[in-house]
């Protein structure tokens, strides 16, 4: 019996590998479903077993079986780990994913599963933190804290019971690492959370996952039933979020849990001191649990080793939106935007030029492709005013109206606003309207542009009546800028505190979408 | 008693039953510790299609809670349905991977051949249409869920496929 694997990761199902599953198993093969290896514009993709090795062919669909049987389809990719894609990479969290069959317990064990865990057991945990901290991991949910330290804070805390949270809400668009890693991988994270339930002195864990997430759940779900022997006496819980954003915040996430509301607790008391239930927690975003097994099984500094600054390690990217070969891209930091972009991502799926790239989710920054030379770096990427998150890299070609999506930040921060303080729960509102008012000015130029001029201050601070305001766009955009500022600085989190990022770059980097001049640097090519 | 001369009534009575056997059930295994209230939400809609007003008197009894904090639960998060929704549910994703994609066009398309506007559902009750913003396939936008089954690179041509599948 010939034996082929095809993934069952959400986007290779999507893409429509359950049919060709389907009719591989019809055409007697043994069908091993996988995670998804990661590159999409392979997908679907069938890996036929041979002597040689595994044998790709992709992209291919269900009435291509007989070809692919008999090795005559044209989209033969031979050995998919020597594509360019992936012979690039350095996988470290990743390297299982699309191998193996994800609950397979003995494919774990046999591809260099549970060895964290055991180097770990069989140290004492302050050890196990120290080895975090020298491994340099920060947090990958996005705000980069140093995770060792985050676990120290944990471990110094009174006695006491406490637990372990992941962060599986991966709510960001332009991000799907979380869920390929635990619908291909899962072991992988449950070996991430009992290590860190070793060195903190804990026996309960959660992983909170976000709803539209069904296959991850299921397979988180399954995998915790199969591990419960291998983690004992630790134990581990799926909780289904609901369709909030914001419970991807690490306070509002713990109230979730807790059955309240999902609104963001003020800090401190820091939820490694009093987190779930009241007790010290640790709370890790899944990438960042899942770097842990390598980093005990291979040692500090082999992930040390690889890596940019105070960025250590390396960082599963994410190519999304309008790009010929997205997918998951495990490479240590430093690379440069545009060589993820360009070089890995092949520019855009349409063929026409990248105008803008976000990076990092709804609320990370937009940026030109004057700014591609920028290292994949937290600094870095924080002191060109934007930010890494979750390294989800979505990509726009030329068509793309960056007021829209300006328009967009506001609206979905609008939606998705837990409504505890005011300049993110209206703010965003009146974010919205500002960004109408310069959409439809814009639109309508030069006429309406001429009505714009000065004086808007005295009117529409004396009356709301739309009448009275100036709806001109210098004088809109002034007021975005002034909402901004009272957005970034009045926010309790980082929903309203940040969605300032993606509205100010689109303005600052392509103005002319907002009906203002062109800045220098595009205007002079 | 009145049950006889007004069935819509003995509808809903039977469904508030149910509900309290679930809610009944569900606290037997599980216990009424705070923390199980979403996950018996997720179960009542699972079970019942949605969260009917009329369950938040008895789960707050049930838990321990005042309605209002049960109500404030309930309508915080987006994926609680207070009215049943159509027969389909077919939910397409707004995020910027799948506007980046050509998504908005999408959207429009499919309030089109659907019949109904985005976050409504058709007269009819065949369908529902709602947004969901990512569903993690960002590379292959743009991106459904059709009665939970996902589907990528939706255009015009899979929105007719969709179409079809829920007239049927
Ligand atoms: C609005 C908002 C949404 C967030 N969403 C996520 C998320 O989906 N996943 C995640 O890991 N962190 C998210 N975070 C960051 C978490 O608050 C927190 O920093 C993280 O879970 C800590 O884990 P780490 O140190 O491993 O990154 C979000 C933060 C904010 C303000
Ligand atoms: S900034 Fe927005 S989401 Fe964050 S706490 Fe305030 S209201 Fe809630
Ligand atoms: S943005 Fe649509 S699936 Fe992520």
């Amino acid at each position: 019996m010939k034996r082929v694997y095809v993934s069952r990761d959400m986007a290779s199902v999507a893409l429509g590998a359950d049919e060709i599953a389907r009719t591989l198993a019809q055409a007697g093969c043994d069908v091993v479903r996988t995670g998804s290896r990661g590159l999409f514009s392979i997908e679907p993709l069938v890996e036929v077993e041979m002597p040689e090795g595994r044998i790709g062919y992709g992209p291919v669909g269900a009435a291509d079986v007989g070809k692919i049987l008999d090795g005559t389809h044209p989209h033969r990719l031979g050995d998919v780990g020597a594509l360019p894609f992936f012979a690039s990479q350095q996988r470290f969290t990743f390297a299982r994913c699309g191998i193996t069959d994800p609950l397979s317990l003995e494919d774990y064990a046999a591809h260099g599963g549970w060895r964290g865990l055991d180097a770990a057991r069989a140290a004492a945990p302050q050890q196990v933190v120290d080895i975090v901290k020298a491994s340099g991991l920060r947090g990958r949910g996005g705000a980069g804290f140093p995770t060792g330290i985050k676990w120290q804070t944990v471990l110094d805390a009174p006695d006491g019971p406490r637990f372990i949270v992941c962060n599986a809400d991966e709510g960001d668009s332009g991000t799907f690492a979380d869920r390929m890693l635990m619908e291909g991988d899962p072991y992988c994270l449950i070996e991430g959370m009992a290590i860190a339930a070793h060195a903190v002195g804990a026996s309960r864990g959660y992983i909170y996952i976000r709803s539209e997430y069904p296959f991850a759940i299921d397979t988180m779900r399954a995998a915790i039933d199969r591990a419960a022997g291998r983690i004992a006496p630790f134990v581990i819980e799926v909780r289904a979020g609901a369709g909030a954003y914001v419970c991807g915040e690490e306070t509002a996430l713990l109230d979730s849990i807790e059955g309240k509301r999902g609104q963001v607790r003020a800090k401190p008391p820091l939820p490694a001191l009093k987190g779930l239930f009241g007790k010290p927690t640790v709370i890790n975003n899944v990438l960042s649990l899942a770097a842990v097994p390598f980093i005990l099984a291979e040692g500090a500094q082999a992930y040390a080793d690889v890596g940019f600054g105070r960025s250590r390690g390396t960082m599963p990217v994410q190519l999304a939106g309008n790009v010929k070969h997205g997918g998951l891209y495990e490479v240590g930091f430093g690379i440069t935007l545009g060589e993820l972009v360009n070089d890995i991502g092949g520019g855009t799926e349409s063929g026409r030029p990248v105008r803008a790239v976000q990076v990092g989710g709804p609320l990370g920054a937009y940026f030109p492709p004057s700014m591609f030379h920028l290292p994949f770096d937290y600094e870095a990427f924080a002191q060109a005013g934007g930010l890494i998150g979750h390294a989800g890299i979505t990509v726009f070609d030329d068509t793309a109206d960056m007021a829209q999506m300006a328009r967009f930040a506001m609206e979905f921060c609008a939606v998705e606003s837990c409504g505890k303080c005011t300049p993110c729960r209206i703010g965003s509102t009146r974010g919205v309207e500002v960004m109408d008012r310069i959409i439809a000015a814009r639109d309508a130029a030069p006429v309406a542009a001429e009505g714009a001029a000065g004086g808007y201050l005295g009117e529409a601070l004396h009356s709301r009546a739309p009448s009275r305001i100036d709806t001109g766009i210098e004088a809109q955009t002034a007021l975005l800028r002034d909402l901004c500022d009272t957005m970034k600085f009045g926010s309790l989190c980082a929903l309203g505190g940040f969605t300032p990022y993606p509205v100010l770059s689109a303005l600052d980097h392509f103005p002319e979408d907002f009906g203002a001049p062109a800045p220098i640097e595009q205007a002079a090519e | 008693m009145h049950s006889l001369e007004n069935p819509r009534e003995d509808a809903t009575l039977i469904r508030l039953e149910a509900a309290d056997a679930l809610i009944a059930q569900w606290t037997r295994r599980h216990g009424a510790a705070r923390d199980q209230l979403l996950p018996l939400l997720h179960m009542l809609q699972e079970e019942m299609g949605f969260v009917d007003d009329a369950l938040v008197a008895p789960i707050a009894a049930a838990f321990n809670l005042s309605r209002a904090d049960v109500h404030g639960v309930v309508t915080f998060y987006h994926d609680f349905r207070r009215v049943p929704a159509g027969r389909h549910v077919v939910k397409i994703c707004r995020a910027e991977s799948c506007q980046a994609r050509g998504g908005a066009a999408i959207e429009a398309a499919a309030a089109e051949r659907l019949g109904v506007a985005m976050g409504g559902t058709r007269r009819d009750g065949q369908v529902t249409l709602e947004a969901v913003y990512c569903l993690g396939l960002c590379a292959v936008g743009p991106n459904a869920l059709v009665d939970g089954r996902p589907v990528a690179r939706v255009d015009v041509g899979r929105l007719d496929a969709i179409a079809r599948e829920i007239a049927a």
